[in-house]
């Protein structure tokens, strides 16, 4: 019997890296997408592998919502300067002032967001830009190719999506066209976190439990802070709790939790029995195929 | 202890229980998350359904809930303490078989399921010879509804030894029969007892334990050129390695390679990764290699060992399945073609035939090949590929053809009979 197997977190960070090389050796000028949570940490992360010794051989978006929680821009700062890489910053306040975007009522950026992104990638004349998207966080997100189409207006076509085989990917995109390359399509929250732990890659202190100051609103905990204020008549409690995503200050809900660990974290993410974005997103939750419809955007 | 990989595709349609089987599988080994299921049974609610409509779980886009049928390939992940799975759950329809022909590209097991009280149709000889076709090494055959027969032992073994008379003549390499009922559960992941009579493993049991990593090719060393890495800082100086994954056989420092098309020779002087050297590399472990000797090498070039190497070829044989709606493939057609991590342009010097994917005939007279039809074709490649088989070998025997004028993925190929001649 032969003993050349991979183990399943090794093999899919070869499939992993074999995609990052693929995009850096075809593609003009590909672009990494980074929000600061643990699914773009860990792309950068094999990145970094991918080319060694040489420097990731292309910049770093930051999509800069400007309701970010302080501790991801420290993260976001201290990564790039550690990595030597380029940072661009596509900032939604800004746009909003510049009138190419308005605030939404519920106070939601994460639509709006898509606009700004799509300009800075045009401005930059990027044609691949790297997600952490992963397979098993959504059904729209189930059925996206790794090597994901958009025309020239960002927009994501279900119905015309091109066939993927083997390892064979197809960048070939005319001037203006891009493609959205997704390094962890295969990859769960539980491969996610199991990987983090064996590599030892530090994390943002939002994803470890801790006691924190919270309300409860619509069975969510909100930390109570500059973004998400008490409102009148409500109260706050302290309540042991992390963050199970990492999206916007004011829209990501903290789940109880004690893992204030990586390994107990990984224990905790083995047992649950709700997703993640079920468990912290306020804005996934509001029809069967939002997450399609803000894809055909431009949306990642 | 760490747990290994296997990906299986399933084809089938809603009438063979398949999404039933496929939530059976999530829902019993604990992969199947409670929000999931509340959402499912909320929409099946409200369509008046007086069953949660598991299949609403796998079709994620808005034209598939519209119209209740699969469209696409969908990818489910579940693991056991033994195993993580990645399932590409495809619809089986003869208009969908680009679609299993996707699914069935990079999976280790194929899994067909078929009605007791139906018995072998045309859809499972379809099922089964795409399996053969895109080299899937196991096919585990479920046959599903056991219930509705009264688990009777004759019925599964009447289907049984019908299918593997049929299957001899695609020449599966490993085959599997397994008497279920998705929807009772009987042998999917627990035992049955209503089929005392069976002696094999649940479902889920035999995917567990299938043995796939011997399926790989650990003899022939091709190791396409992906990318080369040559550090421009003050740190590392003079490095120049060569990044890929490994397509088959097993690297060694020290070994001696060829690289083509150049067929000059060296030495690996050492097989990197960020993570420090190793000694060996086997498929599919992404690494860098460093030779001993400065030769020009760059992305799309090949890495093998002197005394085994890939046919060079410029003309390709191969059976092709055609994939896009919007054009046809015709003898005279110029197609881009990207083999391993090479790009050239092919032209189709001819048709031999199209294969009828229900009753294998070939029909020789033959003018085009559409959407989802598949047949051999002889190409003339402007640059030399290094090429296996299909058989012998999925990374090096397979290829895909891309329309030049709209960048569309529109046929994949597998390599049949490799002949020298450049």
């Amino acid at each position: 019997m032969n003993t050349h197997s991979l183990s399943q977190d090794r093999a899919l960070e070869a499939e992993s890296i074999h995609i990052f090389r693929e995009v850096a050796a075809e593609m003009q000028r590909p672009c990494l997408l980074f929000s600061g949570g643990k699914d773009s940490i860990v792309m950068l992360h094999i990145a970094r592998k991918a080319f060694h010794p040489s420097r990731i051989p292309f910049p770093v978006m930051h999509v800069d919502t400007g309701l970010n929680f302080p501790e991801i821009l420290a993260y976001r700062d201290r990564w790039i300067e550690k990595l030597g890489l380029k940072l661009v910053v596509a900032s939604v306040p800004d746009a909003i002032a510049r009138g190419l975007v308005h605030e939404e009522p519920n106070g939601s950026r994460n639509r709006i967001q898509t606009p700004v992104l799509l300009e800075t990638a045009e401005k930059h004349q990027f044609d691949a830009l790297f997600g952490g998207g992963r397979r098993d966080e959504e059904k729209a997100r189930a059925k996206e190719r790794v090597f994901s189409f958009r025309d020239e207006f960002g927009q994501w076509d279900p119905k015309n999506q091109r066939p993927e085989l083997w390892n064979l990917y197809n960048g070939r995109v005319h001037l203006g066209q891009s493609i959205r390359v997704f390094p962890l399509s295969n990859w769960t929250e539980l491969d996610v976190w199991t990987y983090i732990a064996s590599e030892g890659i530090e994390i943002p202190e939002l994803y470890l439990a801790k006691e924190r100051k919270v309300v409860e609103r619509g069975g969510m905990l909100y930390a109570v802070n500059e973004f998400t204020p008490l409102r009148d008549g409500e109260s706050a409690k302290r309540v042991m709790c992390r963050y199970r995503t990492v999206g916007d200050a004011n829209l990501t809900a903290a789940v109880e939790s004690g893992a204030d660990t990586v390994a107990k974290i990984v224990e905790e993410i083995g047992a649950v029995r709700i997703t993640e974005r079920g468990a912290t997103r306020g804005d996934d939750k509001t029809s069967e195929t939002s997450m399609e419809d803000r894809k055909k955007e431009g949306y990642f | 202890m760490s747990m290994d990989l296997l990906r299986f595709a399933t084809a089938g349609s809603v009438d063979d229980g398949k999404s039933t089987l496929i939530g059976r599988l999530l829902y019993d080994s604990k992969s199947l998350f409670i929000d999931q299921l509340d959402a499912v049974e909320r929409v099946s609610r409200d369509r008046g359904n007086d069953y949660t409509d598991l299949a609403l779980l796998t079709d994620g886009l808005r034209a598939e809930r519209e119209q209740g049928i699969t469209i696409d390939v969908a990818y489910r992940y579940f693991a056991t303490p033994r195993r993580k799975f990645i399932i590409a759950d495809t619809p089986g329809h003869v208009q969908y078989t680009r679609n299993m022909v996707t699914g069935a590209s990079t999976a280790d097991v194929a899994l067909i399921l078929l009605d007791a009280r139906k018995g072998i149709t045309e859809q499972s000889r379809r099922h089964a010879f795409l399996a053969t076709l895109l080299g899937v090494p196991h096919v585990v055959v479920c046959v599903n509804k056991m219930d509705l027969v009264d688990y009777d032992e004759t019925v599964f073994e009447r289907i049984r030894d019908e299918f593997s008379d049929f299957a001899t003549r695609l020449r599966v390499r490993d085959m599997t029969f397994i008497p279920v009922s998705a929807l009772r559960g009987d042998n999917v992941v627990t035992r049955s007892d209503n089929m005392p009579w069976f002696d094999g493993s649940p479902l889920l049991s035999h995917l567990e334990r299938l043995h796939v990593a011997s399926d790989r090719n650990f003899v022939d060393v091709r190791f396409p050129v992906q990318y080369v890495i040559r550090p421009q800082s003050h740190e590392v100086i003079d490095y120049r390695g060569y990044a890929g994954t490994v397509a088959s056989g097993v690297l060694k420092a020290g070994d001696r390679v060829v690289a083509l098309p150049s067929g000059l020779e060296s030495t690996i002087a050492s097989i990197d990764t960020a993570d420090g050297p190793v000694d060996e590399a086997y498929a599919p472990m992404a690494v860098t290699v460093t030779l001993s000797d400065e030769i020009d090498i760059s992305r799309g070039d090949m890495l093998c060992r002197p005394n085994n190497m890939p046919t060079v070829a410029q003309d390709v044989d191969a059976q092709v399945c055609w994939m896009d709606e919007t054009a046809t493939l015709m003898p005279g057609r110029k197609y881009g073609i990207k083999h391993t991590t090479r790009w050239a342009r092919a032209m189709v010097k001819e048709l031999n035939y199209r294969v009828d994917v229900n009753t294998l005939h070939r029909d020789e007279g033959a003018t085009e090949l559409t959407l989802n039809e598949i047949g051999r074709v002889q190409l003339r490649v402007t640059q030399p590929l290094f090429v296996d088989a299909y058989q012998v070998n999925r990374q090096t025997g397979s290829f895909i053809l891309v329309d030049e004028a709209t960048n569309r993925t529109v046929a994949a190929g597998m390599i049949g009979r490799t002949h020298v001649g450049v």
